[in-house]
């Protein structure tokens, strides 16, 4: 039953890189003086991954190692090179804005690395221990990076409130892998599919799993019912953590969504389509309909990142090969655009609370013409609008709906999206068409009594390198999207063979 | 009465209700109790149930994965515990109380 333990250094290269990365930055931060900057670290960091991201994309081997749980195929590549990006990009902002609310602690930088190694272990994992230790490593280290700003009450509170439901949904997950062990009698999800094949009526117990260990999920890509964290959390913690938050820690759910359900249950599609169904329609309508009340600009983006995991979900659900080609190809131009309009947010947010409400971006052309430029890529391509990225990715995932005759949340896709339109363009409206506040142009300009609260936006070196890559990425995705989803269509089509 | 009658009484069945009893007050007191502590606990009690439901499992069928499946839950239940009491720490500092419902800076 058990097959060969298949001992691979290469096939967890990267995993391995990366803990080696992180140990050299918490022991580098250990030998420091108490004082020094730890911006050092964060450059170690971005250096590391760069040379991570390469390795992380070449070592794809066929087979299972390490008595099948470890995986390293083309599905665990592509996603790695998601988190790497996304993790560049949220160490290269958090480096500005950790100067700015005074920051200075070195463990940051390595948490932030130990997440995206639990990410990686989780798209990397063929069995459910595998699995759920990735979920943990990647759920407490954002746990402590929601809480790091500890003189900030908002910062503690959102932290509480991530803590307690993310320990629930990890409860309830447990509870569902339980009884999937308990029904198929091994952890490994290739014998859970043979398992399941085996037996010829429907078990009960499984689809009780099932349910449970969607549930379990469902809290980590914030589903509609399951969401009540994500705005909150987003609110609170640190704005490039949320970046992160909304951009890796989806895609990582996502990633053990598709090995879980597309490799170990694909015998019960039918009872578990179904549910994604409706959950997938809730999120996306209620998402971007609620987004619209919003007057804070991270809580609009956790709305809109709601409606966003709703439409991921359908090219998840139609189990087709172009649609989970879709959502990987989605999660990737995601990663650009969202982090790419967090790194505006992050630049023009302050201490003092000024530039968190959307009426604070008004006129912002005027006094920020790059900016505002950028802030229009990624809020347009979040918006779906050709010919960015945002429109393709849409694109894929409701034509590949359409192919398995899913019309029906096709539709609810499209209104959903005519629906985020609206708020979206709100904010691009209010930069270029609006005359800007009075109160905001004066503090911002210095002239009012406010000028030390109020800081002038700076735009530093790194977060200018991160615009204008994810700007560029943003763009390229759209307009030249087939290598990218070849990649992709190539990495899940042995998930369809079986 | 004769020990042997009642040696092998005790079936997977009675462990998954005492697993299931478990997990339903640990769920149960996550979402209605006010007091965080208490959370914590119940969050422990979550655990604990899949800790024994697994364990059960494994013991029944004679399959080792449970087993080792448990130690790894056990561990790192433990880091999350940690990490819970940390962030409890730093809330009742800020805001001196221990009540989720005195926690509501942040709403919409």
């Amino acid at each position: 039953m058990l097959e060969t333990l298949n001992i691979n250094l290469t096939a967890i290269l990267p995993e391995i890189l990366l803990t080696a990365l992180a140990l050299c930055v918490m022991a580098l931060d250990l030998i420091m003086r108490r004082g020094a900057s730890r911006l050092v670290l964060g450059y170690l960091s971005i250096i590391g991954l760069l040379i991570i991201l390469p390795v992380s994309c070449v070592s794809v081997i066929d087979g299972a190692f390490y008595g099948g749980m470890v995986k390293a195929d083309g599905f665990s590549a592509y996603f790695n090179a998601i988190f790497i990006i996304a993790a560049i990009f949220t160490i290269l902002i958090s480096m500005d804005y950790l100067k700015r609310v005074n920051i200075n602690k070195g463990e940051y930088y390595y948490i932030v690395l130990f997440a995206t190694l639990g990410m990686m272990v989780m798209a990397a994992s063929n069995d459910l221990v595998n699995l759920y230790v990735g979920l943990e490593l990647m759920a407490l280290s954002f746990y402590v990076l929601v809480a790091i700003r500890t003189a900030s009450s908002k910062s503690v509170e959102a932290a509480l409130k991530y803590f307690v439901l993310g320990a629930l949904s990890s409860g309830v997950l447990l509870y569902g892998i339980s009884f999937t062990y308990g029904v198929a009698g091994t952890t490994n999800f290739t014998e859970i599919a043979f398992q399941a094949r085996r037996v010829t009526i429907l078990d009960p117990y499984l689809l009780l799993a099932i349910v449970f260990i969607i549930v379990g999920f469902s809290f980590k890509i914030a589903l509609f019912p399951f969401h009540l964290w994500s705005p909150d959390t987003y609110e609170g913690a640190p704005t490039p953590i949320a970046a992160l938050l909304s951009v890796g820690s989806k895609a990582a759910a996502f990633a053990a969504f598709m090995r879980v359900f597309l490799v170990a249950l694909p015998v019960y599609q039918p009872h578990w389509s179904r549910i994604f169904w409706g959950l997938s329609a809730a999120t996306m309508l209620y998402g971007s309909v609620v987004a619209i009340s919003q007057k804070n600009i991270v809580r609009m983006l956790a709305y809109s990142s709601i409606a966003h995991a709703g439409i991921i979900m359908i090219g998840f659900l139609v189990t087709s090969d172009m649609g989970a080609a879709g959502v990987m190809y989605y999660l990737l131009v995601y990663a650009f655009m969202n982090i790419g309009a967090f790194t505006v947010v992050t630049l023009f947010i302050r201490s003092s609370g000024r530039g968190e409400s959307i009426r604070d971006y008004r006129g912002l052309a005027v006094r920020h013409p790059w900016l505002a430029f950028v802030m229009s890529i990624f809020l347009v391509s979040l918006a779906g609008i050709p010919p960015t990225g945002g429109f393709t990715a849409k694109f894929f995932i409701l034509s590949s709906a359409i192919n398995a005759q899913y019309y029906w949340l096709a539709v609810i896709g499209v209104v959903s999206t005519a629906i985020s339109l609206f708020f979206y363009a709100k904010v691009i409206f209010y930069m270029y068409l609006s005359e800007p506040d009075a109160l905001t142009e004066g503090t911002a300009g210095g002239a009012a009594g406010g000028a030390d609260r109020d800081l002038p936006i700076m735009s530093s070196a790194t977060c200018n390198i991160v615009l204008v890559a994810a700007a560029v990425g943003t763009v390229l995705l759209g307009i030249y999207p087939t290598p990218f989803i070849d990649m992709a269509i190539k990495a899940v089509k042995p998930f369809f063979l079986t | 009465m004769p020990a042997g009658k009642y040696k092998n009484m005790l079936t997977l069945t009675h462990f998954l209700i005492l697993s299931f009893i478990l997990f339903s007050i640990g769920v149960a007191g996550v979402l209605l109790r006010r007091n965080i502590i208490i959370v914590l606990m119940s969050l422990e009690l979550i655990f604990n149930s899949v800790n024994i439901s697994l364990a059960a499992f494994s013991y029944f069928m004679q399959s080792l994965s449970g087993t080792i499946f448990v130690i790894f839950n056990i561990t790192i239940a433990a880091a999350e515990v940690a990490i819970g009491l940390a962030i409890l720490v730093t809330v009742y500092r800020r805001r001196k109380t221990v009540y989720v419902d005195e926690l509501d800076e942040m709403k919409g």
